[in-house]
């Protein structure tokens, strides 16, 4: 078996990852540093990211204004020592970026400029044009190249090797030739991002299927928050393509069928001409898609072919302004929905956008497994509490991803390195396993696709923008039956070489994990906060609830449910107001 | 409209072939699908064993670059309706040593990018403390050439990278194009220093195909020339002025 040693160990590629890494190289030079990820790591999906990252720059802005909007935003569910490092660290963060490159669009004066966008008191969302994420992450990548990071690309991590209660490693497949390796580590990093894949319309990529969470979850590290899953209000029916929160701080509208603007009667105040901060159409996330849902229920959105949709206008914006600030938009609608906005209204629906929930973390991006840690999506610090605000996520990957990073160098620089004899063995159990359940695996008849599809049809069924304790039920029962199904699924590609077959099945079984980490959390959670609404228990309840759901693998494979207390500094629990009078 | 289409796909497998050959597949020919949703289709219902990549499917990560009908495209954003009544044909890129099926390896890419240093060099260490200022027009100067995401397309398309694998190539040039024209960068030099050497940037005979095949309007070609100017310029400079022209 081949093996290869490194102090820190990065799996995943995106923003946090690289973050973290250039952070490990500029914390301690002496350290081996190795980045393991299933793509190249400028394919991850901080890619798609489009509307812009949130760090205080303006001279009318404060702190205290963006630690508010968050932790209201996030229905008093944020950690609220974690929300103070958040926007104390993200201005410097954001800047770094710009220094090393980062394209961001500006003033006529040549700084930094900033927009609103939902949920956001003041003017804090930098952004390059539409295309914020994937400026941000070739940035990331192309100055990565300057360290001497060694990259195992287009490398699946399989397991988390953990030898005394401390991580010590990975295995992995090494994609174009198939080969096991176990790559050992002091220190381990995930930034592998969130696990849209678990939903059937998601603005995620196909490589989006909780790797990192379930990896850590199966090592004995608890996920917090699972049942705190994001729609974003807008996106393409059919395919799921994102379309920005952008489009609605440029002075969008979102309207029914009858070309109302119907988040007026949503308790989000009343409609203006321009863009009104923390009103209507930017709103939060959560109470927009709430609002679709009322809005089709009163029968008053579209029918299409893939379910309801509203509208978006952008008409009124003009040509110019949709090019300068909204390519990206017009170019997908024209591709993929046939419609240019500048002429015509464009048909989105709530999708999956955003796991809030994940990996358990200090805010130095430490888990309870000792060695392991965590950042970006793929983790929950706690900062966007049971509601994430837009562009909070990309300040969140830089923020974060450097702290791990640097916590991860620290802690490295006094670890000992692994001993081979113990990896190696855990190593070469879990390549037969790969063998024995897959690849040489004959005679299966249950369909990976057709699996992956009724899960992802239970979950948006049971746990989506709705849920009930009925509903939740049902679904959980669904995904147990599919999972016992998984053990026959059908293995048509027994090759070593970039075998993908393995890989999609490799992910389905995280897939399911994941699935009922966030049952088990959103049934145990009775009180409707954030993003989580139980139609059973309409309100929230502090008393109880006041507290992160921490899930951990029990010894039947299964969730053994916890609760932590949410961390209150300095502003404690308020009514959740938006409109006008916000 | 007819409700399928012949789908042919290039089947390589490194194990059992010593050249790529061609499988059809009937595929339904639905009006809002991809040539990506084909391929997809294939592998959830058809052959789990076909091969390729794919993530974003919005046009942004760059994986899913293949040959379509012969030309170089992203799959994910070409309709299969455009080929219809069909058979289309969908291979791997060219010039790319192929893995299996329709992925190539792109490892000579990854490091040809690398050797172009392709980040803001500072010679004098300096940052502000604040942001660099950069005007709107400043940052148009360079814009075009960031929006490489790095598919690959320009590659296959390059007859001289066909030819001659040492051979910089599009992308990685207009990469570090981007950065010489960056307002916050002073790595120009160096950057020169390194691609007017060997097969850098001469090679290239002007024809235009990376150009004409980017998916995001990137304009590699007119990089090139730019290299091309400068290093003369340079040539000159140290000709005429031997004592210090640089």
């Amino acid at each position: 078996m081949e093996t290869s040693s490194h102090d820190v160990l990065l799996v995943g590629g995106g923003g946090a990852a690289l973050r973290a890494a250039i952070a490990v190289c500029e914390a301690n030079p002496k350290l081996s540093v190795g980045m393991i990820s299933k793509v190249y790591p400028m394919r991850s999906h901080t890619v798609s990211a489009e509307g812009g990252a949130a760090a205080v720059i303006a001279d009318d802005d404060s702190l205290d204004e963006h630690a508010y909007d968050t932790i209201s935003g996030g229905d008093w569910l944020s950690d609220q020592d974690a929300v103070e490092i958040f926007v104390n660290n993200a201005p410097k963060e954001m800047l770094r970026l710009e220094h090393w490159g980062c394209p961001w669009s500006r003033t006529p004066e040549g700084r930094v400029a900033v927009r609103p966008f939902g949920g956001m008191k003041k003017m804090r969302t930098w952004f390059a044009a539409d295309k914020t994420g994937f400026h941000m992450l070739h940035t990331l990548f192309q100055t990565s190249l300057k360290y001497p990071i060694v990259r195992y690309d287009e490398t699946f991590v399989t397991k988390l090797l953990i030898e005394d209660g401390a991580v010590c490693g990975v295995v992995a497949i090494e994609l174009k030739s198939g080969k096991v390796r176990v790559i050992s580590g002091k220190a381990v990093i995930v930034g592998t991002g969130g696990c849209g894949r678990v939903f059937p319309y998601t603005t995620n990529a196909n490589i989006c299927t909780g790797d990192g969470m379930a990896l850590a979850y199966r090592a004995g590290a608890p996920l917090k928050d699972m049942e705190m899953v994001q729609y974003h209000p807008t996106g393409l029916p059919f395919t799921g393509i994102l379309i920005t929160e952008a489009t609605r701080a440029e002075g969008g509208y979102l309207v029914n069928k009858d070309g109302y603007r119907y988040l007026q009667d949503y308790n989000l105040g009343k409609p203006h001409a321009e863009p009104v901060f923390r009103s209507m159409e930017l709103g939060p996330r959560d109470r927009l898609s709430q609002a679709f849902v009322k809005e089709m229920e009163k029968g008053r959105t579209v029918k299409g072919p893939y379910g309801d949709v509203v509208y978006l206008d952008l008409r009124h914006l003009g040509e110019a302004k949709i090019d300068a600030k909204l390519p990206m938009v017009r170019e997908l609608c024209m591709k993929y929905e046939n419609i240019d906005p500048v002429k015509e209204m464009i048909p989105v629906r709530p999708v999956q956008h955003y796991m809030m929930g994940g990996i358990h973390t200090d805010v130095n991006g430490a888990t309870p497994v000792k060695g392991l840690y965590a950042a970006g999506e793929v983790a929950c610090v706690s900062l966007n509490g049971s509601n994430r605000l837009g562009s909070n996520s990309l300040g969140e990957l830089l923020v974060f991803g450097a702290r791990a990073g640097q916590a991860a160098a620290e802690y490295a620089a006094g670890a000992a390195m692994p001993g081979s004899n113990p990896i190696l063995a855990i190593g070469s159990d879990e390549e037969h396993r790969i063998e024995r359940d897959y690849l040489r695996k004959t005679g299966g008849s249950e369909r990976i696709s057709a699996l992956r599809e009724a899960m992802q049809k239970a979950m948006e069924e049971g746990a989506g923008i709705y849920r009930t304790r009925d509903s939740l039920n049902t679904a959980a029962k669904t995904v147990r039956e599919l999972r016992d199904r998984y053990s026959a699924i059908q293995i048509d590609d027994h090759s070593r070489t970039f075998n993908t077959q393995l890989t999609s099945a490799l992910e389905l079984g995280f897939l399911f994990d994941l699935a009922e980490t966030i049952l088990a959390s959103a049934i145990g959670r009775e009180e409707s906060r954030g993003a989580h609404q139980r139609l059973d228990f309409p309100d929230r309840d502090d008393k109880k609830f006041l507290a992160h759901s921490m899930v951990k693998q029990g010894g039947d494979g299964h969730p053994v449910l916890e609760y932590l207390p949410v961390t209150i500094t300095r502003w404690p629990p308020g009514k959740r107001v938006y409109g006008e009078q916000s | 409209m007819a409700d399928t289409i012949t789908v042919e796909v290039a089947r390589f497998s490194p194990d059992s072939d010593s050249a790529p050959h061609y499988q059809s597949y009937q595929v339904p020919l639905r009006k809002d699908w991809m040539i990506l949703d084909a391929l997809n289709y294939i592998k959830d219902h058809l052959d789990g064993s076909l091969t390729f990549r794919w993530s974003c499917r919005m046009g942004i990560c760059g994986s899913c670059g293949m040959t379509v009908n012969g030309r170089e495209r992203l799959t994910c954003e070409t309709l299969l309706t455009e080929f219809a009544p069909g058979p289309v044909r969908v291979g791997a890129l060219r010039n790319f040593p192929i893995a299996r099926d329709l992925v190539v390896d792109m490892s000579d890419f990854m490091e040809k990018l690398s050797m172009v240093k392709p980040w803001i060099v500072r010679k004098d260490g300096t940052e502000p403390v604040r942001e660099f200022i950069q005007t709107p027009e400043q940052l148009d100067n360079f814009k075009q050439y960031s929006l490489c995401i790095n598919c690959m397309l320009c590659y296959s398309a390059c007859p001289v990278y066909g030819i001659d694998p040492h051979f910089t190539g599009p992308a990685a040039l207009a990469l570090a194009e981007r950065y010489n024209l960056d307002s916050r960068d002073q790595g120009a030099g160096d950057r020169l220093d390194i691609l007017s050497q060997h097969d850098g940037i001469w090679d290239c005979t002007v024809i235009g195909e990376c150009s004409e095949v980017c998916p995001k309007h990137v304009d590699p070609s007119l990089a090139i020339q730019e290299f091309k100017l400068a290093a003369t310029k340079e040539w000159y400079k140290s000709f005429l002025m031997p004592w210090g022209g640089k």
